[in-house]
This record gives C-alpha cells, structure tokens and sequence, in this order.
C-alpha cells in the first residue's frame, strides 16, 4: 500500500478519497433523508398510513411476484445452464449467447409486448395475460439470463473430479450431481436470485403496464396522481426495508454455503454429457425460451412498426436525441464515480474507503423509484435550484448505475499488480503520475465497458426517467411506457424496436468480446 | 500372501481419438500388495488407474476383480478406492462429511470419525477443505478413500502436490497405514524414488504399454530394456560382444548377470565404475569434463575418445580428480545384458550414437 494513490503516505490520498466520499454521501444522504422526512409524519396518523389493509396487499402483491418470477426462472435457466455446458450439443457458446439477449428487452417492453399482441385485437390468438401471470411471465423471460450467466460460470468453475470421486464412493451419475455439483452451484443460484429480486422490488414499468399493484405501482401512483407526498415517502420506506430483508436474507445464506474450490491447478474440464435420444427435445428446450423471449416481440414490434404513421418519424430521431443527451454524461459521470471507488476498495488500507465501493452496491439495490423520490424530496427541501433540472436527472441515474462501472472496473484493477505501480514510483514517478502513466492503461478496457453497460442502462431506464426528466425531454423509455398506457400499440412499436435492436446489439458484442459466455 | 489375484487385468486397450494410450496392458495384484506404476508422464498410467476405476470404458481387454468380470460395471458399483492427484475434496461439505459421504448406516458418522483419526485428522471434523493445507486435504482425501474399506485402492500421483520435505515424510505415514489396513494397493507415479519405495512390486509404463514388472530390487539391479534402465536411474549403456560370463566393451571386460552371446547392450550403474589415476593399470583413458558434488557422492562426466556418449562414474565424496584431469574409467561391478526395446521405429542403435549417456528423468 505504501506509496501509492490513496494511501496517506502517499500524499494522494484525497485525490481519490474526497470525491470517493462525494459519491458514497450522494447515495446516503437523500436515503437519509427520506426516513427523516418519513418520521415527520403526525404520530397518530402514522398508524392509519403504516398499518392499512392496503399496505398488507401490496406486501403480499411484491412477494408473490417476487416468489413466482425466482421459481419461473429457475425451471428456465437450470436446465439451460446445464444444456449449454455440460452436454454434447452442438453450437454451446452461440445458443450460450442468443439464449442471454433477452436482456436487453427492458421489463416494460415485454409488458407492452404481451399486452399488444395478446387479447381482443391482438396480434395472436391468445387470452391477454394481467396482473400476477402477465408480471410473472414478463418478467422472468427478461430476468432469467442473470441466473443463466452465474449458473453458466459456476457449473464450469465446479472440480469434475468432485463428481468422480462421488462415483468411486458408490453413488450414481444422477445422485452424485445432485449430491455434489449441485451444492457447489448454490452460492450462484443465491446470487441470480438476489440480481433478480433486486429487479422485480424494482420494477416498475412491467408491473403498471400491466396493472398488477406492488409497491412501486403503487407509489408511483400517490406520487403522480394523489401526490400525497408522507403516504409515497412511506411506500418507498416500506420498500426499502423490503429491499433490506432481502439482502439480509441473503447474506445469511450466503455465509451457511460458502464454497471455495479446493483443487489447485487449472481446472480439468468435465467430459461432455451425450443425451442420446433426448437429444431433439433438448435443442427444443434451447429454443423455446429464445422463440419467446425474443423472435416473437422482435417479430410483433416489426409487424407493429409498419402500421406506425410515417409523419411521426421525426420523433424518432428526437426521443433517440434525449436518450442518448442523458445516457452520455451519465456514463461518463459513473465512471468519474466508479474508478476513485473501486481504486481505493482494491488498494486502499483505510476500512472506511475501502467500505465506500459498498454504498455504490445501494444504488443498485435501492428501487429507482424510492431513489427518485428521496431525491426530489431532498433537493424541494434542501436544493431547491436543482429540483427539474438535466442535471439532477443525470446524476440520479449515475448513482444508480455507478455499480455497473464498479465491478468492470474493480475486475480490471485486480489484474493490475500493485507491484506495476510500486516500479514506477521506484522510477521517479509521483503517485498520481503513477496511477496515470501505469494503472489507468491497463484498466481503460475495463473502464470502457463499464462506461458502456451504464450507457446502455441510462438509455432505456424508465422510472427515473419518468420521475426526474425534466420539461421538453421525453426519451425513448419514456415515449414507450405513456403510448403503451394509452394502448397506442403502433405508435409505440419502432421505439421499443430501436431500444431492443441497440441493445440487443451491444450486449451481444459486449458478451462475445468478453467471454462472459 | 494368497495367491488368488485380486485385480488382474488383461490386454487393456483404450485411445483418445487417433492417439493410444494403452496398448495391451496386462497387470496382476495380488491382496494386500502394494503396487506401483512408474512412467514419465503421458505414458497412460493415469488413464490406466481410471480404466481400473471404471472411469474410463477400455476398447479391448479386462478387468477381474477377486475373479469377477467387472469390465462392464459403472464406478459406483465397483466399490474401488480412488485418491485423486488433486483429492477432489467435496468443498461444499466438511472434512467429517466428505468421509461419511462413501458410508452408509447408522454408524457412518463414527466410522468416518474413526478413519479420519486413523490419518491424524481426527481434530479436524468441522474444518472446510478450502481451510486445510496440501498435506492435511491429503490425508483427509486418503480416509475418504480408505474409510469404505474397499477390496483395492487406487493412488494417483497421491505426493506429487506436496512439498519435496513433506513428500517422503507422508509417503512413509501413508505406507504404514496401507499395511495396518491390510489395503491392496495400486499406485501410478512418475517419481522413481517414491515408486522404489514405496511398492512391494514396480511396473514400468512406456508409451502405454508395461515394460517390466518385478520386485523393485530386481526391476532396479536388472533392467530389461534400455528405457527401464535409464528411467530407473542413472545407466551408462555400452554395446558390445557377449562372450559368456563377460562382454568385451570400449571399458573392457564386463561381467555380466547373466550369460550372454553375440552383440549385447550392457547397462552399468555409474556406482559400478571407479576412477584410478592415469598412471596406473585398468581401464581406457578419458578426460574429466564435469564434476558434481553432492555431499554424499560424488559424479563424474568422463569423455573416453573412442565412444561417443560421455561415461558416468560415481565416486565417494573424498574423490580427488578434478575437470580436465585424465584418468582412467575402471570396471568395479556387473552389468546387465539388456534386450532389445520391443517398441516399433526405436532402434537400439540410439544408445550408442546420440543424445546425453545419462538419463535422470523426475528428480
């Protein structure tokens, strides 16, 4: 540590700590003080406002999706973890990557989908789906691949050996990977389950468009439409500490099932399991969730997209404009948070810099919409200049998209020895001057794609967007969710096109690149 | 010992796509015998154990446990022990669990406790394997393995993850409990010393096949071929004329272990050759080209201008000559009349024209 950027003796401490400290009190305060301002309430109302039957609704409403969507994506991902790496099928690494692009279909996308081609005047011939099945099913078709990805990772990262030795103790192929690979894939499981939970308490485009009342449905609600400002603070409170159960319920877990690889050395591969005749209906189950997730709201935004009247393409251009007027410095302004963050977490002897990359993991966890309005309620109250600006919008996005940068970022960093750094202070450079000419070159790929993930987030982000964008800016996002709202399916159709084209696109190249599948 | 086998394999065939790994393998243990197969790595004798295990399908060939066919059976039916290379410890279960995993009844917890006490991991029940070191996940690997009590136990490369100091100490401890437990035992290693000393009978693997097998005394004092020889040890390899009891070599007269006629390599151990001063009696002129002391011995490299290859002499540690120094190679042993390596494309013609006179392979 000594000698380099953040370290005390090294003179550059604050170079990194003090805007490091910017960001992780940018994350907390407003939070802060959300729950003062929640408390201000008059005592004997809290009561009535805390404790109503529909709160109790709404709690059952979030957990129930919360549960079905985590069971849903499960059966989906398990199977295709396994089908794409361990089995003897041909093309792993492409289905691998076709079967992770639903993640570029935002949850109100796959709602507008659905609504648009299903029901009376759909363009298929199926009951509409509303409410708890139309949430669930949405959802997880475009939250499985986090699962798919971790499960993917781990089940290759598993010792084969293990599986072996179980076979020469006398237990069978079936048991021994239900005995043995299966435990040791647990901690990925726990992991895809907290990204996905983390998306659903979070959702809120899927969850109105659909009309199935959860929290954020709900305070979206008393925030646009009753704008009874102490009832939404609570909402949004209340979901916080939904949001903290969560985390707490995971953590727990997690620290009953710690797993570390035993085996030294590279890791031997296991031999490719042949599914003889299931052959068939294994390629089938690969498909199906790619027919689902995207060749059918890729073919119905097409087919809607013709029937969109042609005067209206100018708008085109113009919501593409705002998403990107946003995007744009809000990746680079997430990178200026993640680097001094993910510097000193890696680098730093200091537990409370170190700690302060952990507040950027809250922005992520926070639903958007409790971020956005403890935001709006912070600056009417203490910012008022800022209250409707481009700026607030920009920087509330960054706080909630700083994590994404963090983990490229941190991920590159630990590739960089701390020893590249100590040669060129040993070469006469100051520390500064070190981490410029030494560790900032070696880290941009990492910092680029992070910039790039957040760029990506930022441009089809919906509630912040709607929350905090101010007059005259209507990005892409946006334009969808209020023309699916009216049931304007036409007009709707070549934005939501452009957002799952682009995206679909970049995670595509982004997965490819890096190896991630 | 009994004479009713309890492994044997016959005429094991097994390739990876166009290369072969074992070509007709023939092998017998007999109970409570510890066995080992020694080869350079590559050699399948890894393939070999799994082949044992029921890891690997053979393409041809058999294999009998205690008389029964079990060329067909899935692993889990064998009930053969198996100590990975990496010990494939279960990092999900803890030391205690990993053990009673192979168990099975009421007992198993006990039975599991009294097998990881029996390798001196009985303190050690709650620990995760992530939390032990090589030598200790190597014991615990060791009960896993041992506590089921299977008919036979297979080690692959058990020592070769741990440190040169722990090795031999570990390797004894293992042997000991091998023979308390009366455990039949097939070992595959490529290091020779641990094959030597740790095996009641030693196999030689080249290129999928077992050179020799024999007491390793016998497989070391009298190599067959050229590759036992010089993989086994150190081993100058002369050609010559057999003429009975001797053969007339660039050294000289050699005696032989065994009588021989016509043209013969000899393979003689560098400890069976002594240097004498120039001006003496006994033995053709060479030149020292290298020396090496180790402590105990000491090695020369000696050049003699008639062969090719450099002749290797080992002498006490007190052994005065130095580099460049002449002096004269003098027989002091026997040798061993070796055959021919039975390997296609090799000829024996190799030994005497290129590459060093001595091999130390794996040390």
């Amino acid at each position: 540590m000594r000698g380099s950027l953040g370290s005390r003796r090294g003179g550059g401490h604050w170079v990194l700590g003090v805007p490091a400290l910017l960001t992780g009190g940018a994350l907390l305060v407003p939070l802060l003080y959300l729950i003062l301002r929640a408390l201000e309430a008059d005592p004997a109302a809290l009561g009535t406002i805390v404790l109503r039957p529909k709160n109790l609704a709404l709690v059952a409403n979030t957990l129930a999706l919360l549960a079905g969507v985590l069971a849903l994506s499960t059966v989906i991902a398990v199977p295709l973890a396994f089908l794409t790496t361990r089995t003897a099928l041909r093309g792993k690494r492409l289905w691998a990557t076709l079967l992770t692009l639903p993640l570029a279909v935002p949850g109100y996308v796959g709602a507008y989908v659905l609504l648009a081609t299903t029901g009376p005047g759909g363009i298929l011939p199926l009951p509409r789906l509303e409410g708890f099945g139309g949430a669930t099913v949405v959802l997880s078709f475009v939250l499985y691949p986090y699962l798919f990805l971790g499960l993917r990772a781990a089940l290759s990262g598993v010792d084969p050996g293990t599986e072996e030795a179980a076979r020469t103790l006398g237990v069978g192929p079936l048991r021994a990977f239900f005995r043995v690979t299966l435990p040791q894939i647990l901690p990925a499981l726990l992991s895809g389950y907290l990204v996905i939970g983390l998306h659903v308490l979070g959702d809120f485009g899927t969850v109105s468009l659909l009309r199935y009342e959860t929290f954020s449905y709900a305070i979206y609600v008393q925030y646009d439409a009753a704008f009874d400002r102490v009832y939404a603070a609570w909402l949004a409170l209340l979901l916080l500490f939904l949001t903290g159960g969560l985390l707490l319920i995971e953590g727990g877990l997690r620290r009953r099932i710690a797993v570390a690889r035993v085996s030294k050395g590279s890791a031997k591969k296991a031999p490719d399991v042949r599914l003889g005749r299931a052959t068939p209906w294994a390629y089938l189950y690969l498909l199906l969730p790619l027919l689902l997730a995207l060749v059918v709201p890729l073919v119905a935004l097409i087919h809607l997209a013709r029937r969109f009247p042609g005067d209206h393409l100018h708008g085109l251009g113009e919501a593409l404009a705002h998403s990107a007027l946003a995007a744009g410095p809000t990746a680079l302004l997430a990178l200026g948070m993640a680097l001094p963050l993910a510097y000193l977490a890696v680098r730093s002897r200091s537990p409370l810099l170190r700690g302060l990359e952990r507040l950027a993991y809250l922005g992520y966890a926070v639903p958007p919409l409790a971020l956005g309005l403890a935001w709006i309620f912070f600056t009417l109250r203490g910012l008022p200049f800022l209250y409707g600006t481009f700026a607030l919008w920009v920087l509330v996005l960054a706080l909630h998209f700083v994590a994404e940068a963090v983990a490229p970022v941190r991920g590159a960093l630990h590739q960089v020895p701390r020893r590249l750094e100590e040669v060129a202070r040993t070469l006469g450079k100051g520390p500064v001057q070190a981490f410029f000419r030494v560790t900032f070159p070696l880290l941009w790929r990492g910092a680029a794609a992070g910039g790039a993930v957040v760029f990506v987030g930022a441009s089809k982000e919906l509630p912040l967007s709607l929350l905090l964008a101010p007059m005259g800016y209507r990005p892409l996002s946006v334009r969808v969710f209020s023309y699916t709202r009216e049931a304007m399916f036409a007009e709707a159709a070549p934005f939501a096109l452009l957002i799952v084209v682009l995206s679909a696109a970049f995670v595509g190249v982004l997965l490819w690149s890096e190896h991630l599948v | 010992m009994e004479r009713t086998p309890r492994l044997v394999l016959e005429g094991i065939s097994k390739g990876f796509g166009r290369t072969q790994v074992l070509e007709g393998v023939d092998l017998v243990v007999f109970p409570q015998e510890i066995v080992a197969i020694l080869g350079p790595s590559g050699c399948g004798k890894t393939t070999l154990l799994r082949v044992v295990a029921g890891l690997e399908t053979p393409e041809e060939g058999r294999v009998s446990l205690d008389g029964t066919d079990i060329s067909a059976w899935p692993p889990e039916k064998r009930g053969i022990g198996f100590v990975f290379q990496d010990y494939a410890l279960f990092p999900h279960l803890t030391v205690w669990g990993n053990v009673a995993f192979g168990l099975r009844g009421r007992d198993r917890w006990e039975r599991a406790r009294r097998a990881l006490e029996r390798v001196g991991m009985g303190g050690f029940l709650q620990r995760r394997p992530g939390e032990l070191s090589g030598g200790e996940q190597q014991r615990v690997a060791l009960a896993r393995a041992l506590a089921p009590e299977p008919p036979l136990l297979l080690l692959d490369e058990p020592f070769s993850s741990l440190d040169a100091e722990l090795r031999a100490s570990t390797r004894a401890e293992v042997r000991q409990i091998l023979k308390e437990t009366r455990t039949t035992a097939l070992l595959v290693t490529h290091d020779q010393e641990e094959a030597l000393s740790f095996a009641d009978k030693l196999g030689v693997m080249r290129e999928g096949r077992i050179e020799q097998v024999g007491p390793p005394e016998e497989v070391y004092l009298r190599p067959k071929t050229p590759f036992v020889a010089r993989f086994l040890g150190r081993a100058n390899l002369l050609s010559g004329e057999g003429c009975g009891r001797y053969a007339e070599t660039v050294l000289g007269r050699v005696p032989v272990t065994e009588p021989v006629q016509g043209p013969v390599v000899v393979a003689l151990r560098p400890e069976a050759l002594r240097l004498r001063p120039p001006q003496g009696e006994g033995g053709p002129l060479g030149q020292v080209v290298a020396r090496e002391f180790k402590g105990h011995d000491l090695t020369y490299r000696v050049c003699l201008p008639s062969v090719a290859e450099d002749v290797v002499v080992q002498e006490g540690p007190e052994s005065p000559f130095r580099v460049g120094e002449w002096v004269r190679v003098a027989v002091a042993g026997a040798g061993v009349p070796l055959r021919a390596t039975p390997h296609p494309g090799v000829r024996p013609s190799f030994l005497g024209s290129r590459g060093p006179g001595v091999a130390r392979l794996g040390t």
